[in-house]
């Protein structure tokens, strides 16, 4: 799953990107006072499965908002491909077609239809047809088991219906990249593996994610690789293995042992 | 089966029998006072009821014809004041401060001022080019005031729309215009219809204040028919028309909104 030697990914990206399908350098975020990224380095290939572990407050959901442009930066630089999305003369919407993501909370829009919810955006932001995008739509709730909910009101569903609903929406813009924000988090735990069966059907189709996770055995099977966040730097970084076996840093290690605790992992 | 029937025709009698029994109460309350007999003299007269409603009905026409007109300019520029108002960022700052300032004066001002200055003020300034009709600049003072209060109440639903609605729609790649139009607006103005329908009776029963112009409303023309009779019933064959007219009007709003969350609850399209 994991393209090239891990170590070349890590270099300072200056310049080539080869094979970088989202690269972030030296982000600062703050609300206010409050800086909530301190200088975040971060580097993706395509194809590859990023996961962002780290307690609440670290930061994770709002690296995602900052790579969608949800968030305005502070400093530092973002490309996804070889565009410089952070850019002053960027066309934001153009940009945001090309990410996909997920919140916590589902966010489908409750005054439409799931085939609508699907729709929405292949039709009004890409101009698609309606028939086009019906048909693509259709196609690909089949494909994640939600076909007979096509007209059903988001109200109707349960909680892993609407997140998986929602991951489908994300997915028929074609997005070259897919950021998931803790999208198990607010599921009851018997609707989590839904979830997490869609997500990993997507790693093995390939798709380049970024998940921000607290599903720590998820994390370990799916990553290439796995980011820990602590207030608002990547503290440490490595393959899962590696990582949730012999952490380096101790604060990691507190953390996985609390996760442990929790019997979470 | 039976046994809940049964349950709901005996709330049905309860609720029969309460209101009967309060409304008994209010009658006999009324009837015992010691101005009865001159109330009833001054404002129940059956036959100037009967000979007064043909005229003051047509007179009516008038304020239902100030409430459409009113009401079709008010409900799209109401809702072109709320966005103004919502648009972000510091380079519309004036554009919203102005939008503020509107909504404040308008809403601080009693209507029949408003009607006053406008109906009195605008023929007097002599300028040939204005609208000199009465009924002109009634409709104007009405949209001035109400598309005030209406624009308050689409952007209390805009406000209600929570955040994360916008946050969605922009993710994938819809513009602010498209999430507004798309997103955020439909599920906005679903939630006011009721206060807006509140309005929309505010509305109807203030285009009597029309009447200070002159112009012969049914207000106006009720008040005609009470000093040729000395009897105060005209006014209250106005209420009768006013009420007929608010009433379903409630009870259609009422209605819409049982039906739409019906149909979202259900679970399919309509």
């Amino acid at each position: 799953m994991s393209a090239g030697n891990p170590g070349d990914r890590l270099k300072p990206a200056t310049g080539a990107t080869v094979g970088a399908a989202l690269r972030v350098e030296g982000v600062h975020k703050s609300f206010d006072r409050l800086e909530v990224l301190r200088g975040i380095d971060l580097v993706v290939s395509e194809h590859d499965v990023v996961c962002l572990i780290g307690a609440s407050g670290s930061g994770k959901s709002t690296l995602l908002r900052c790579i969608n442009l949800l968030e305005p930066i502070q400093a530092g630089r973002i490309f996804v491909g070889d565009t410089e999305i952070t850019a002053r003369n960027v066309d934001l919407n153009a940009i945001r077609r090309r990410i996909g993501i997920v919140f916590q909370s589902y966010n489908l829009f409750p005054h439409m239809t799931v085939l609508e919810n699907v729709t929405l955006a292949p039709r009004k932001a890409l101009k698609q047809s309606r028939g086009d995008a019906n048909a693509q739509a259709t196609e690909l709730l089949r494909r994640f088991g939600l076909a007979d909910k096509r007209d059903e009101y988001p109200d109707r569903l349960s909680g892993g219906q609407q997140q998986r609903v929602a991951i489908v929406r994300a997915l028929a813009m074609q997005p070259e990249l897919l950021l998931l924000d803790e999208v198990t988090s607010a599921l009851d735990p018997e609707l989590v593996s839904e979830v997490l069966d869609v997500i990993r059907e997507l790693a093995n189709g390939g798709m380049t994610m970024v998940i921000a996770t607290h599903e720590m055995s998820f994390a370990r099977d799916i990553a290439s690789r796995v980011y820990f966040l602590d207030a608002g730097v990547i503290l440490e970084e490595g393959p899962p293995e590696q990582l949730f076996s012999a952490p380096r840093e101790a604060r990691t290690r507190q953390f996985l042992q609390r996760i442990i605790a929790a019997g979470r992992l | 089966m039976t046994a809940r029937v049964s349950r709901e025709t005996r709330a049905v009698a309860i609720a029969l029998l309460s209101t009967a029994v309060l409304a008994a109460a209010i009658v006999v309350v009324a009837t015992r006072s010691p101005g009865w007999g001159a109330f009833r003299a001054y404002f129940l007269d059956w036959a100037i009821y009967r000979d007064s409603f043909p005229e003051i009905l047509h007179a009516f026409w008038l304020n239902v014809k100030l409430f459409l007109v009113a009401e079709v300019i008010i409900l799209p520029a109401a809702l072109f004041l709320a966005v103004l108002r919502s648009l972000p960022g510091p380079v519309f700052f004036p554009i919203r401060a102005l939008a503020i300032a509107y909504a404040d004066l308008f809403r601080g001002v009693p209507t029949i001022l408003v009607i006053s200055i406008l109906g009195f003020g605008m023929p007097a300034l002599g300028l040939s080019w204005l609208p000199q009709s009465e009924f002109f600049w009634a409709v104007v003072a009405l949209v001035l005031v109400y598309t005030a209060y209406v624009s308050e109440v689409y952007r209390s639903g805009i406000d209600s729309v929570h955040a994360s609605q916008d946050a969605a729609a922009r993710s994938l790649g819809l513009s602010h215009g498209q999430s507004l139009r798309l997103v955020v607006l439909p599920q906005a103005v679903r939630r006011v219809i009721p206060p807006l329908l509140n309005d929309f009776i505010g509305l109807q029963k203030d285009t009597a204040l029309v009447g200070t112009l002159g112009v012969v409303e049914a207000f106006k023309q009720a008040q005609i028919d009470q000093s040729a009779t000395f009897n105060g019933t005209p006014y209250l064959v106005a209420a009768t028309l006013f009420v007929l007219i608010t009433i379903p009007l409630a009870r259609f709003v009422d209605w819409l909104v049982a039906r739409d969350k019906k149909r979202q609850q259900a679970g399919r399209a309509a």
